[in-house]
Order: structure tokens, then sequence, then C-alpha cells
């Protein structure tokens, strides 16, 4: 605040006049290029850049051609821009013996995304409403056991796993992959619904019960059209982060079934062949689309995600 | 606690409210089974020598003996501390001062926040394979300086087992720093704004405010986040895996790394059984000090 002063006499006149003028309320106008304006925004387009630069890197690169790669440097914008290396990434890119692009990659991550956000979505948020409003003894036990589960390592867990996946006949499956990601989902998710619905008003709930409602009567007809906005954020959540997930895929489903994660992993750091870094990165962009338009869409509601996933009510 | 004191309004304490305990079945076979049951499991398996398949042999505690002779484990741990300390100091501060940047009433607000937070929507496996292109020491950061006229300058963290932590940490800190602001910025604004008002009438210096009077305020904000920092350090593998694979060489080791390939490369269950007690035993470490902290103190909900 004290460099304002240092800048002119001028202008801290001027701001001076204004703030008196303005009373005590309000925020302290301010000339928009005092030393304290240039090192905040400074600082703040500086730090923009460097957070951008990756993306504009891979954006970049995907557009040349391997010749211009390895003569160019990596910042320069591309001399002739070419779509052939996301032809490959998406039709032809290797792993293995498989040479069918990341395409099948993807289609698989939509198979095993979809029913799972769905699965997860609706088993946590019936969790978290009989948690809020039909509490029973020993609920806050196991829901409290489900939060500190929360924070113990995947990697304890894995193994356990897959003995019960194998019992149940469904390991290195698909449907194995869904439980497998409903039950990861489920400590967040039930913390997420069961906050949201111990905020409603308890009269509608009451008045509900009064007339004669059961449990999955409020639940369908009153708690869930109450309640779009923190199932959009759940759905936020879980979308980006079983796209996002390499650790399940990779212990929990069979090569044929790997998501867009893991073979893009497979197809970048394959140690056979000459390295086609336009194509790499073509496929590392397409991989990362899904997150980033659910990013970009959502906008504020993906913080609120996130929040509501980090700060403990 | 018997049916009959309570009198004839509840006739059977296991019926009532049927409905939410078949509703909650799930999340008490996920508690229970999976949480509790997996967990005691790994742990009890862990002093058996189970290779290919679990074996119900006891061996005492040769595999922690085996573990902690391993040297990829040392260094797994090592690269753990070393990651661990400067990612949190790091995304801490740098975290706290974007905030604190962002919190001046500034303009284009919610873009500087939409550009700082994207990274984390992306998978650890994009972030590991952008940053690996970036650091490419024939044609990323270290050939452009060089191309600049500065011949010697070498920066090749992903070929050089001393520094190649750092490089991890880069990317990490790339993805993970928009998270901390995020968090930061919320506890900022959960803060007051008569104090700003009567630090200023006491013509407190700004930089002293935040110092000695907001920080000591976000106590709380900081600690959790703290914990979620440390609990995602503890579990650092898809980067690795995507960056540089543990190489050049062992040199970029993690414990989570360590783990998937004794289960399930290795196939020496009970060294990965072991190798994963001791990160629970990390992550019990960081947690129940903190859980206690607050939670504990007879304030407990429920």
């Amino acid at each position: 605040m004290d460099n304002l002063a240092n800048k002119s006499a001028l202008k801290l006149d001027e701001a001076e006049d204004t703030r008196i003028k303005a009373g005590p309320r309000g925020s302290k106008p301010r000339s928009a290029l005092s030393r304290r304006n240039i090192i905040v925004y400074g600082t703040l387009i500086l730090v923009a850049v460097y957070y951008l630069l990756p993306l504009y890197v891979m954006i970049v690169t995907s557009l040349k051609g391997m010749p211009e790669i390895r003569v160019g440097n990596i910042f320069a914008p591309p001399l002739e821009i070419t779509f052939e290396p996301w032809v490959k990434a998406w039709a032809e890119a290797c792993t293995g013996l498989n040479c069918d692009g990341l395409s099948r990659g993807f289609w698989n991550s939509v198979r095993i995304t979809v029913p799972s956000v769905l699965i997860s979505i609706a088993v946590a948020s019936v969790n978290g409403y009989a948690l809020a409003n039909w509490r029973f003894k020993g609920a806050d036990l196991f829901f409290t056991i489900l939060i500190i589960g929360a924070f113990i390592p995947y990697q304890v867990m894995i193994y356990p796993i897959v003995i019960v996946l194998r019992e149940l006949g469904v390991y290195g499956t698909l449907t194995g992959l869904v439980i497998v990601h409903t039950i990861f989902g489920m400590p967040i998710l039930t913390l997420l619904f069961r906050n949201y619905f111990a905020g409603l008003p308890e009269e509608l709930f009451k008045a509900a019960r009064v007339d004669g409602a059961g449990f999955w009567t409020i639940y369908l007809k009153i708690m869930l059209p109450m309640s779009l906005p923190i199932f959009v954020v759940a759905m936020i959540l879980q979308v980006t982060g079983i796209w996002n997930d390499f650790l399940f895929g990779v212990v929990f489903t069979r090569p044929e079934y790997y998501p867009m994660t893991v073979q893009l992993n497979n197809i970048v750091n394959s140690v056979q062949g000459v390295k086609e870094y336009n194509v790499n990165m073509a496929a590392t962009i397409l991989t990362g689309l899904v997150p980033l338009t659910v990013y970009f869409v959502s906008g504020r509601l993906f913080v609120r995600g996130i929040a509501a996933g980090a700060v403990k009510g | 606690m018997t049916g009959l004191t309570r009198g004839s309004v509840r006739p059977n304490q296991w019926l009532r409210n049927l409905n939410a305990k078949i509703a909650s079945i799930p999340m008490i076979l996920t508690a229970l089974v999976i949480f509790v049951g997996g967990t005691a499991w790994t742990v009890v398996y862990s002093f058996t020598n189970s290779k290919l398949l679990p074996r119900l042999k006891f061996v005492g505690l040769d595999q922690y003996e085996r573990l902690w002779e391993a040297p990829r484990w040392i260094i797994s741990i090592q690269n753990l501390a070393v990651f661990g300390f400067f990612s949190l100091i790091f995304s801490l501060v740098i975290g706290f001062v974007l905030a604190a940047l962002m919190d001046q009433k500034i303009r284009f607000e919610n873009t500087f926040r939409t550009i700082m937070l994207y990274p984390f929507a992306l998978s650890f496996i994009v972030t590991g394979l952008v940053w690996q292109w970036l650091l490419n020491p024939q044609y990323g950061i270290q050939s452009i300086v060089r191309s600049l006229g500065w011949e010697s300058f070498s920066f090749d963290p992903l070929y050089d087992s001393d520094i190649v932590i750092y490089g991890i940490l880069i990317a990490a800190l790339w993805q993970g720093t928009g998270l901390v602001m995020c968090l930061m910025l919320a506890g900022l604004r959960g803060i007051d704004e008569d104090i700003w008002k009567a630090a200023r009438v006491d013509g407190i210096p700004m930089w002293k405010t935040y110092v000695l009077i907001i920080i000591p305020m976000m106590r709380g904000v900081i600690i959790t986040t703290l914990v979620i920092i440390a609990s995602g350090i503890v579990k650092v593998y898809d980067l690795v895996v995507a960056q540089t694979s543990g190489g050049p060489g062992i040199a970029s080791e993690v414990p989570a790394k360590y783990v998937y390939d004794y289960m399930f490369l290795a196939q020496n269950l009970g060294q990965g059984f072991a190798a994963s007690t001791m990160m629970l035993l990390t992550v019990a470490i960081i947690i129940v000090p903190w859980a206690y902290l607050e939670f504990g103190g007879g304030r407990k909900r429920g």
C-alpha cells in the first residue's frame, strides 16, 4: 500500500482525493500503472506463461513433422502445419502387437468411465442420504472408517481386492474395474453428499415423513430434484478422476481393456522403433482432452468439487 | 438396551430404519471388507514368505529385513524424502504467494485461476510425458538455452541420476500448485475484512500483516493442505512411471512403484506386502497426529 506514495506526488494526490470522497468503505482506487500493480500483474502474467507453456509446446509439437522437430526448437511455431501425427496417434500408433492407435484406449476409457461414474454416484448419494437423514446405530462408525480409509495408500489394499475380484470371477474385466472405482470413489463422494443433504432444511424431510413418504420416496421425489448442483460436482470429480486413473487400469484389467492413460504410456514409453515425438504429443493431448474439456466447461464447479474433496466437514 | 424397557413403540431394533441399513450395505462392505479387512490382510501376509501366491507361512520380520537391505528400497525412500520435503515446502510457499497475489482484488481473477488450475485436471501420465518432452536434453529446454549462446548450459535431470528426482519435482509442482493456491485462496477469503482494516489503521506493512497475523490465522487451512499434499506424496506413482520409468537405472524409484513391481512383475508378494505396509506406516505417521489435533479432545461428532 505504501509503495503508492513513492511513485509520483501527483498520482498520490489524486488517489488521496478520491479515497476521501469515497469514504472508508470499498476498495482503494489505484492508478493502473502503480508499482504495486506492475509487481502483482507482472508476477501473475509470468506465472500464467509458465503454466501455459507445456500446453503450448504440446500443441506446437503435435502439429510439426519429424524433420522440423529435429532441426528446430520446441517453442517455435510450426512452419508447416500437419495433422498427420494426430491421425497416426488416433488410428495407427502401436502398443505391442496392436497397431490400431489410441482409439482403442479411448473407447475402453469411455466404457470404464460411464458406468463407474453413474454407479459410484448412485451408491454414494444414497449412502450420504442415509447418513444425513436416517442415522442408525453404528452408521457413524462405518462412516469414520470410510473417511480414514481414504488416506490408506491404494497399494495396501490392491492385492486383497485382486483376490476378492478373482473369487467373484470378474478380475481382469471391465465389471471388476467399475467395482474398484465405485469402492475408491465412495469415501469422498459419500462425504460430499452427506454434507450436502445435512445442509438441506430439515422441515422438508419431516413434512414428507408426516405425509407418509418412506426412505426411497423421499430420496427420489425430494432429495434428488433439490440436489442437482451437487450431482454435477460429483460427476465432474468422478469423470476427471476415473479418466485420469492409471494404477487401477494397469492392475485390474487385461491388456485388451486397458484405459487410455495406460495405453498412452505404453505408446510413448515403448522402447521399440524410432521415437516420434509429434505422434507422442498428439496422443498426450488426445488423452488430456476429456478432462480438460470437463474442466474448461465446468469452471467454478470444478473448483467447488476439489475444494469439497479437500476440506473436510 | 432391551426392547422391553423402551416400551412398545420400537418393536425390533434391527428392523428399525431397515431401508437405510440396506442402502448402507455398500458402504459397510467397503469399510469393513476392503478398508479394514484388506489392510489387515496385507499386514498379516507381510510376515509370510509368499512368493507367487499368498501363503500363510510365517517368517517373522524376514521380509522387512530384506526390504531394508535392498538398495532399490533405500533409494526409493531417499527419493520420497527429498521429493516430499521439497514439494511440501515449494507447493506451500508458491501456493500461498500466488493466493496472496490473487487476493489483491485483481482483474481477470477467473482467467488467472483457470490457467493455474488446469494442470490439476490432467492426469499424472499426461503431466509426466509433457515434462519428459520439455526436459529432453536433445530438443528441450537444455538445447534451447544452448542455442541461445550459452554452450556449456547443462540441465538434463531425466538423464542424470543425481538430480532426476528434481526433474520429477518440477512436473509435480506444475501439476499441483494450482490446487494449493485455490485452497489457500479459500482460506484467505475466509478471513474477516476487519482484520485487514485494523492492520491498515495501525500502519502495519502488508507483508508483516501476512506473516504475523494472516498466516497464524490460517493455521487450520494450512495444516489441512499439508495433510492433503503429504498423503498424495506417499502415493506418487504414475508420474514417475510416465516420466522416467524409475530410471536412469533405479535412480528415480519410489515406494509405490516398488510395491507394484514386486507384487505384479517380480512375483515376490511378501516383499510387496512388506513395502506397502511401510507405506501405510508412513501415512499413519502423518495422519494420526493430525486427526488427533483436528478431531480429538472430546469434540467428536456423532
